[in-house]
């Protein structure tokens, strides 16, 4: 039987019993970092995850599974397939770490137009597999919405966030090499992961032909060289496997299961809660401001609510959305802090349907050794000082070559011995490139909650309406087009362009829906990341974001997060909170 | 591979599609008569086949050692779609009874210059056929079996580990080696 999730009685030994001085609603790569910081400032602090308990190390299933121990070897059965269509098409998933992704049945929602969300129920989210990548944004993303007309003005700069990019860089562990680019700035780096020698020839090559244009090292969250803040979390030396979204035993990538969280709990202040779906925010108008949040448990369906000073919501974008639409009171009849009515508009992503793919000759006296967990970057060359294209925004473009196994055509030319020695036997080298490609945000592309449907506990379904524009067309066109010609340039042959066509969402880099602005009547954030009007809520995760860049957005997620609970922390001494 | 390379990389640059991949994208739903499941003969069947596509050499073993016939079952009946487990069983029998009627023996009975001669041709045949094929037309079963070996094969304990240079471990990065040649590939 479900219960009335409204009706929660609590009394006043209840009421202690579940308060803290700061509940954070997700742990994924902002909610780690938000327990993190406020559990370091000495607040007892509530992190709510709807999913299971992951430990590092323990909860690693496949962390060494050797490829044959698979029973199909990295790939899904078709009963599986057949019964998680969506989920299956994320990046990198698979046998190996299907473990870390939800199945499509548990957990509905309504794609008005194609939208694939990829999710990650569980202690660390989706931190257990994220891409790594961490670039900063420039000042050219915070202000090209506004100077270019495409969007809301964010309501702080690259300096505001510097030094907490620093901060969190220092303790993630950010391997890079410092390259002084003004539209990748630089950040506090361990050494870079080396290029191979034909992401060398290109990086030279693109170099000659364009003097706008600079392929460099990865910046990407592994401990090249580990320092002491490294080893305290407990976390050693990048062994070089690729093999992190099985989570790592050697803690060599960022998660928060891996540093933050431990990190957390050992200052004493940390209570984790799984299996908690977070229903609303708790909003009491005498005091006017919220004092707690309301949960599901996940396996009994039981109602409970938990008390706190401040709250934050690192849900993941599309779910913190939801869970301020779902927050519905006499003073916010429309959802949280949604005077503006712009909570659920605005709704963006990261344009990844280009890719480009290409053989280059020779080289064939060079491998590798080891499995490289990071790519090249060219940093973005669109758009920066003045608009020089026919669209806005700009794109990242992620470069990379590799010596796949075995001659070319072999596996169609013959059989028996020389078939398995050429097969081997290393191949010729091959180079890609792939876009990472920022979208407008705007008030059509929104979610909301459904009006008939809910889920199994009793939570309104997310309907999505998110969909492509004129500008992402124009974006792909000219991203193959340039990316074709670079490695024309650099002597590759077999050049392929390719648009995957593929819904948005599996870019997995969804983003605002509780955006940041100056405006209360146009934006739900300010600039700390708090409700304008309910400064004691603060959203931190990609629900925040007023635009989409082109960089990685998780590091930037990170440093919001470090910034805005160090502000809580001061408001509530202040006792402005 | 990294995460967003999959992306880039899958069923386009690393060699076509594999089949079985996109079963969740098939239109066709109406559902096949059921295949028995496969006997300890198709599996002997299997490894013979599979031994002929990568032998055992001087210095590894070959598909059967692998266990490539119930690799092949195991990947058939779990990831197959109704159609394409159909092309693979009705290949088999095809195979078969080639076998029988060109040599009068089964074909685990042949000499192997006689199962070597058998499958070039049936190899040429396959490969003709993907070349003149539509692509919404079926593969050829024997393209399915030669891609079930090579994959089964090279990620099997002595594949990559005999046949290729297995390094679970790496522990550093360097991105600019000598390679001679004649050298194994990376087995990951």
């Amino acid at each position: 039987m479900q219960k009335d999730s409204s009706s929660v009685n609590v009394n006043a030994a209840g009421v202690a019993k579940n308060t803290y001085d700061a509940i954070v609603i997700g742990s994924g790569i902002s909610g780690g970092w938000a327990a993190k910081e406020l559990c370091e400032q000495g607040l007892k602090t509530l992190v709510l995850e709807r999913g299971r308990n992951v430990e590092h190390l323990k909860d690693y299933p496949t962390a060494t599974t050797a490829p044959w121990e698979f029973e199909h070897r990295g790939r899904m059965p078709r009963k599986f397939l057949e019964e998680n269509p969506l989920i299956s098409k994320a990046a990198g998933f698979g046998e190996e770490s299907a473990h870390f992704f939800i199945k499509d049945k548990d957990h509905p929602y309504v794609q008005e137009k194609p939208f694939d969300w990829i999710r990650g129920y569980q202690v660390g989210g989706k931190s257990l597999t994220w891409g790594r990548a961490t670039q900063r944004w420039s000042n050219f993303e915070f202000t090209a919405p506004d100077r270019f007309g495409y969007g809301l003005d964010w309501p702080i700069r690259y300096n505001d966030v510097a030094p907490w990019y620093s901060h969190v860089e220092k303790f993630i562990g950010i391997c890079g090499n410092k390259d002084g680019i003004e539209a990748m700035p630089d950040g506090e780096f361990l050494p870079p992961f080396e290029f191979n020698c034909v992401e060398s020839h290109l990086q030279k090559k693109i170099k000659e032909h364009y003097k706008d244009r600079h392929l460099v090292h990865a910046r990407w969250a592994h401990l090249t060289q580990p320092t002491e803040l490294h080893l305290k979390q407990g976390r050693g030396k990048c062994q070089a496997r690729n093999m992190c979204m099985r989570g790592c035993p050697y803690g060599g990538y960022f998660s928060s299961v891996s540093s933050t969280l431990p990190w957390a709990h050992k200052t004493g202040n940390l209570t984790v809660r799984p299996f908690s779906v977070v229903h609303s925010i708790i909003y009491d108008e005498q005091k006017g401001k919220a004092t707690g949040v309301r949960i599901i448990d996940a396996n009994t369906h039981e109602a409970t609510e938990y008390f706190a000073r401040v709250i934050f919501v690192n849900a993941s974008a599309l779910n913190s959305t939801l869970v301020l639409l779902n927050s519905k009171s006499n003073r916010f009849p429309n959802g949280f802090g949604n005077d503006s009515g712009v909570l659920g508009k605005y709704v963006a992503f990261h344009l990844y349907r280009g890719s480009v793919s290409a053989s280059i000759e020779g080289f064939e006296d060079r491998y590798t050794y080891g499995r490289n967990p990071t790519e090249p970057i060219l940093a973005n060359y669109r758009n920066l000082h003045k608009q020089d294209t026919d669209y806005v925004g700009g794109f990242t473009t992620f470069v990379g070559a590799y010596r796949p196994r075995g001659a070319e055509d072999a596996s169609e030319t013959e059989l028996g011995a020389p078939f398995k020695s050429a097969l081997s036997k290393p191949g010729g080298w091959r180079t890609y490139m792939y876009m990472q490609g920022e979208t407008i945000p705007k008030a059509s592309n929104h979610v909301r909650l459904s009006d008939t449907e809910k889920d199994q506990w009793g939570i309104p379904l997310l309907v999505t309406s998110v969909g492509y524009d004129d500008n992402d067309e124009k974006m792909i066109k000219d991203f193959l087009t340039q990316s074709s010609e670079m490695l024309a340039k650099a002597g590759c042959l077999d050049i392929s362009p390719y648009d995957t066509h593929q819904a948005p969402g599996l870019d997995i880099h969804e983003m605002g829906g509780a955006r940041m602005g100056r405006d209360p009547k146009t934006s739900i954030l300010n600039g700390w990341n708090q409700v304008h009007d309910c400064k004691n809520v603060f959203v931190t995760d990609g629900a925040c974001m007023t635009s989409t860049g082109n960089q990685s957005p998780s590091i930037l997620y990170m440093a919001l997060t470090a910034r805005a609970a160090s502000h809580a922390v001061e408001e509530m001494k202040r006792k402005n909170l | 591979m990294n995460r967003r390379e999959a992306l880039a990389a899958t069923a386009r640059v690393l060699g076509g599609s594999i089949v079985g991949a996109q079963i969740f994208l098939s239109a066709c739903k109406t559902p096949e008569k059921k295949q028995a499941p496969f006997s300890a003969d198709d599996i002997a069947f299997l490894d013979a086949v599979g031994e002929v596509i990568i032998p055992t050499t001087t210095d590894s073993p070959g598909a059967k050692a692998a266990r490539i016939g119930d690799f092949m079952r195991v990947m058939v009946t779990d990831c197959y779609s109704d159609a394409e487990h159909k092309i693979f069983v009705d290949g088999m029998a095809t195979l078969k009874e080639r076998s029988r009627k060109q040599y009068d023996k089964d074909f685990v009975n042949l000499s192997g210059a006689e199962q070597h001669t058998l499958l070039s041709a049936v190899n040429k045949e396959a490969k003709d056929y993907a070349s003149n094929k539509r692509e919404a037309d079926p593969e050829h079963y024997f393209t399915l079996i030669k891609q079930l070996t090579t994959w089964g094969y090279f990620t099997s304990e002595p594949g990559a580990t005999k046949a290729l240079n297995y390094l679970p471990v790496p522990g550093r990065f360097e991105g600019c080696v000598p390679y001679t040649e004649g050298e194994k590939a990376w087995a990951l």
